[in-house]
């Protein structure tokens, strides 16, 4: 974490000691590579990210296999659990704003919530502490996913044209304003949909990781023989452990918006919208 | 952060902008997607799903087929109450007869010791009556035996051989017979 870093790369950095105040920035967010490996032209970097990453992988595959091995009519233990997330997807996400036809969709959006739920919540685990969806390649990532999925998906459901004319045109609306109307309808759709859907994630989880160690480096950095220093530690570490509480709340609900998003918009490919 | 920074500079690297995405992270993002969906959606939900399926069916069913079994349970109850009352009517019917029978093996079983007396009585009247016959005529022969030896010794002679005298004791056994019998 941040604070690990800052902290060794100056640990006498305390107030009254001379020392501005070390913000933590941007540097937060890279992590140099343990290993590197190359494939064609193309260099893998395997940092703490990745680490993260597989490890939510493994974690998921893991929890979910163990709990579905053997599934039981009368679910105990794991199974009670992993159905509670499966029937949140399905009653909570899928059904809700697809409907029943969109049960085949379970699985691809089961998968999106909770890795990106594990991946943010990488950000208040103890060691961890980087939600991984804070590096934007990552939610990019995921957003791509859910565009080549929806678009596609929409053409070959409602027919190309009838696709981007259910999109442009929206129905019950004065003909005039369709002049108005269509390019922002094709603009958000295509173009800000994905954009938004990616930065939502990433700007929740880089700015909650950016405040957590904020307050950590600065319950560090406050802290000296002073009445100021001492009060302005206190509350600041006070804040921090507050704003983790939050931040895990915080992750859970972005995760759930990701995926609810992602939902909606397959849903408009599955039938058009209005 | 300046000083952080500067390290970084030192070191020689250009810090990249938090916006930037490189190429292997999305490729690396990509690959971790994939397999998490590809497992769960090839091997782990597939099997929920046919549980949760399969429990739903069973619930619906469940129910429907509590309705079925309450319905056949109020008709084998009355099926059952018919039988009982059919029971219990053969019943009375069988008890009935076994009266009746019962009377009549009593009245059989009278009239046969009754018959059965009554031959017993007769024979043993039949006899009672032979013997008496019986004893009668002996007695009958022996008073005339002792009358005629009176009379032997009363007269003095002989009339043994007298046909007359055989006459006058036959005449006197007959009246002694007549006498008897009266």
């Amino acid at each position: 974490m941040a604070f690990g870093v800052i902290a060794s790369s100056s640990p006498d950095c305390h107030l009254f000691s001379g020392c501005g105040f070390p913000a933590p920035g941007a540097e937060i967010f890279q992590f140099d590579a343990i290993f590197s490996f190359t494939i064609g032209s193309l260099s893998f970097n395997v940092s703490k990210v990745t680490v993260l990453l597989f490890l939510a992988v493994v974690l998921i595959i893991g929890f979910f296999g163990y709990a579905f091995r053997k599934p039981k009519l009368v679910p105990r233990g794991a199974q009670n659990v992993g159905e509670l997330g499966y029937l949140f997807i399905r009653d909570g996400i899928v059904r809700e704003t697809i409907g029943k036809g969109g049960d085949k969709f379970i699985p691809f959006l089961f998968s999106f919530f909770f890795l990106v739920w594990i991946l943010n919540f990488w950000g208040v685990v103890p060691g961890a502490q980087l939600p991984v969806t804070s590096i934007f390649a990552i939610p990019v990532t995921f957003a791509i996913i859910v565009y080549v999925t929806w678009v596609p998906l929409g053409i070959y459901k409602q027919g190309f044209v009838g696709f981007f004319k259910n999109i442009m045109f929206p129905p019950g609306v004065p003909k005039v304003m369709y002049i108005l109307l269509t390019p922002i309808e094709l603009i958000s759709n295509f173009l800000v949909r994905p954009f938004t859907h990616a930065v939502r994630l990433f700007a929740n989880m880089f700015a909650g990781h950016l405040l957590l160690a904020t307050f950590s480096v600065a319950a560090f950095y406050l802290l000296s023989f002073s009445v100021i220093g001492i009060l302005g530690s206190a509350a600041s570490f006070s804040l921090a452990v507050f704003l983790t509480g939050f931040e895990a709340f915080i992750q859970a609900l972005q995760a759930y918006i990701f995926t609810l998003l992602a939902a909606v918009y397959i849903g408009s490919a599955l039938h058009a919208e209005h | 952060m300046f000083e952080l920074a500067t390290l970084l500079a030192a070191e020689g690297e250009e810090m990249p902008s938090v916006l930037a995405v490189p190429l292997d992270e999305l490729i690396i993002g990509l690959i971790a997607f994939l397999l998490v969906f590809g497992t769960l959606a090839k091997f782990v939900l597939p099997k929920i799903k046919v549980t949760l399926d399969e429990r739903a069916n069973l619930i619906e069913g469940g129910l429907e087929r509590a309705g079925k079994a309450e319905e056949e349970a109020a008709s084998v109850l009355l099926e059952y109450q018919k039988q009982l009352a059919g029971a219990r009517e053969e019943a009375s019917a069988i008890r009935t007869a076994a009266q009746a029978d019962r009377a009549a093996i009593v009245d059989e079983a009278r009239n046969e010791a009754r018959v059965a007396a009554a031959s017993v009585t007769t024979a043993a009247e039949a006899a009672m009556a032979a013997e008496r016959a019986q004893a009668v005529s002996a007695l009958t022969r022996q008073v005339g035996e002792l009358a005629l030896d009176l009379a032997d010794k009363v007269v003095g002679e002989a009339l043994a051989n007298d046909a007359r005298v055989s006459s006058t004791v036959d005449a006197f056994i007959a009246d002694l017979e007549k006498v008897a019998s009266k």
